[in-house]
């Protein structure tokens, strides 16, 4: 095992973590706001990938027109869901919305079965996009480079609308106490919804990137995906911003170099020992690694 | 003396329930039995799972992972000698000389399963809610990928066929009898009572003395134990075991059908479970004649949005079918929708609202 070798592991983990950042990071939002684990995120991504697809190789349109066309819909779509599905049950038990978005999820990825196949669909990009420009010997391409600075750029960009814009204060309010936040005249259900927006712009970015670098799509691409960002989610402590992406970087990198280290016999256990981290993790640090303790009141 | 109306009302419903059975196994097509056997399995799954889910408020979604360990520990059980030795070369020596009838592996499906739940209970069941659903779909995961990798014990991913088909109607109608009756007795006893306070309030039950770890402890085996034996029965009666075919949907629809029939409720379970399953199998022919594949899954899943919309309760809340019940004085001390204690604030303003309202009501 090579210095070359590990390197170029670490290269491919950043990258992976970067994608599983970028979905992390809207889960955790909306977890923090509405206290809802949101399964159709995932699909939210399978969305863009496929909305990406169909500008970039039905109607070949450049590039900056798909990754404009992914942020709106994912947001549109995401604010949508929350508009049919989850807020006319807001206030009914936590497990409810939970189960709501298993099926909202069900319903997304059967749809696109139906309406688009089920079959795999080649996700071409760009030419200049496959290029390698290389990164201290490791082998990385313009898009993997693009993908890390990508994140890096909207979830700084995200940062700064939450801490300094009105609606990020919104926001926050209505995370740390809806109850006082709409008796200071703040709209809940729109601080809400700029949450499903945001979240669902990034998750549409995300799959434009995923299927990009992926090289095809199908519609349940979105779910293992989505499950392992919210594990990243939930590593980082659920709610946190940095925890989301911290744990975006931890997932993204564990399973590189579970897969890369060790040896193939191991590379089938993969998914199982995401999961299993997940666990232990849930055991040992139950609000994550930058979350929050919420204490037990009667 | 006149016997109790309950006692009449269930003997009337194990009536109907023999004369289905007689009927549907001697005068049905293979095709039918097929169908109605599924029916009777997933109302085992739906009440056990209605039992550790509904009514302990313990949302796991580990049935599937359940399923698996007692179907495959079962169609090991009753392999036939003459074939293990060339599909399952990695058996140890007792297990591959061992061909048993149906109903010792069935139980031995069970207890394994109960016995991976005891294990994977015992951490995982200090996380709450979504949490601990996240950990338990992690376990359909973990296990599936253990069952693909376990070739010589297994045949991995290839799946297992050639299972016997050992299943008949008699069979699943006197485990489902089983399962109701061992539910059904927990539920009504001091069990189900502290089961049913860990629900409402987890704090409040462990300070009115309920020992919270092994009373979720006993509702998650309980309910993992069923699952096992649902596996077992499912394997013997499809002849054949995939690790795919126990993934996120199945666990999915079962918890669809907890949610249709109502939290907690046992006799709602068997209702959705029964109905769906048929429902299920009614629509496949269509979606295959229209071509349209998926649909079956998006009416279940608009069906499960809707009841969440418009009656989050379910169909039967948490209560029992009334005639069905013991008496009257049963009906008023079960903390049914109506009676339940206020959650507290509410995170949200109009949750707050509505509940003053419905408490006001009350």
């Amino acid at each position: 095992m090579s210095g070359a070798y590990v390197l170029q592991q670490l290269v491919n983990g950043l990258v992976l973590g970067s994608l599983y950042a970028l979905v992390a990071v809207g889960f955790s939002m909306i977890y923090g706001i509405v206290r809802l684990i949101n399964f159709a995120h995932g699909d939210v991504m399978m969305v863009g990938a496929f909305s990406a697809y169909a500008i970039l190789t039905a109607f070949g349109l450049p590039l900056w027109s798909a990754v404009l066309a992914v942020l709106t819909l994912g947001a549109v779509l995401a604010m949508l869901i929350d508009a049919v599905a989850f807020r006319p049950q807001r206030g009914a038990p936590q497990v409810n919305g939970f189960i709501t978005s298993l099926g909202v999820a069900i319903l997304m990825q059967n749809l696109a079965i139906l309406t688009l196949s089920g079959q795999p669909r080649p996700f071409n990009v760009p030419g200049w996009l496959k290029e390698n420009i290389g990164f201290m010997g490791a082998r990385m391409t313009v898009l993997d480079a693009a993908i890390v600075l990508v994140t890096l750029a909207v979830l700084g960009a995200l940062v700064v609308f939450v801490k300094r814009s009105r609606a990020g204060l919104a926001m926050r309010a209505t995370a740390e106490n809806p109850l006082a936040a709409s008796l200071m005249g703040i709209r809940i259900n729109r601080a809400v919804a700029t949450a499903f927006g945001l979240g669902g712009a990034l998750a549409g970015l995300a799959g434009l990137l995923w299927g990009a670098r992926a090289g095809q799509i199908d519609p349940l691409m979105g779910f293992l995906p989505g499950l392992k960002a919210f594990v990243a989610a939930v590593i980082g402590g659920v709610g946190s911003l940095p925890g989301a992406v911290l744990g975006g970087f931890v997932v993204g990198f564990a399973e590189v170099l579970f897969v890369g280290l060790l040896p193939p016999l191991y590379g089938a256990y993969r998914d199982a020992f995401v999961f299993g981290l997940l666990i232990v993790i849930l055991l040992v640090l139950p609000n994550g690694l930058l979350g929050r303790s919420v204490e037990d009141r009667a | 003396m006149i016997p109790p109306r309950h006692v009449l009302a269930w003997a009337a419903l194990a009536l109907v329930a023999l004369a289905v059975t007689a009927y549907v196994e001697t005068q049905l097509s293979g095709y039918a039995r097929t169908v109605v056997g599924f029916a009777g399995i997933s109302a085992i799954l739906v009440v056990s799972l209605s039992f550790s889910n509904g009514l302990t408020g313990l949302f796991s979604l580990g049935h599937p992972a359940f399923m698996m360990v007692g179907g495959y520990v079962a169609a090991v059980l009753t392999f036939p000698v003459s074939r293990k030795g060339f599909m399952l070369p990695a058996l140890p020596e007792w297990l591959a000389g061992a061909e048993l009838p149906l109903f010792p592996a069935t139980v031995a499906g069970g207890l394994a399963a109960a016995l991976v739940a005891v294990v994977v209970g015992f951490p995982v069941l200090r996380l709450r809610g979504h949490y601990l659903a996240v950990a338990t779909l992690g376990l359909i995961i973990i296990m599936r990928v253990a069952v693909n990798n376990a070739d010589g014990l297994t045949r991995g991913a290839l799946g297992l066929n050639g299972i016997p088909r050992l299943t008949t109607l008699w069979v699943i109608l006197g485990w489902l009898a089983a399962t109701l009756v061992v539910c059904w007795r927990l539920k009504h006893s001091s069990v189900g009572r502290s089961l049913m306070a860990i629900r409402e309030n987890e704090m409040a039950a462990a300070c009115m003395g309920v020992r919270r770890a092994s009373s979720k402890l006993i509702a998650f085996s309980v309910g993992a134990f069923f699952a096992g034996v649902g596996g077992a029965l499912w394997a013997h009666l499809l002849t054949n075991l995939t690790p795919g075919s126990f993934d996120l949907v199945l666990a999915f629809m079962l918890v669809v059908m907890v949610v249709v029939g109502g939290s907690g409720s046992l006799g709602g379970a068997v209702v959705a479970a029964i109905g769906i399953t048929v429902l299920r199998e009614v629509l496949r022919p269509v979606e295959q004649a229209v071509g349209a594949y998926g649909l079956v899954q998006i009416i279940i899943a608009v069906l499960l949005i809707a009841t969440l919309l418009l009656r989050p309760q379910g169909f039967f809340g948490s209560a029992e079918p009334a005639f069905l019940r013991r008496d009257t004085r049963d009906r008023k001390t079960k903390p049914g929708r109506k009676n339940r204690p206020p959650e507290g604030p509410g995170r949200f303003p109009e949750h707050t609202a509505k509940q003053e309202a419905r408490h006001e009501k009350a």
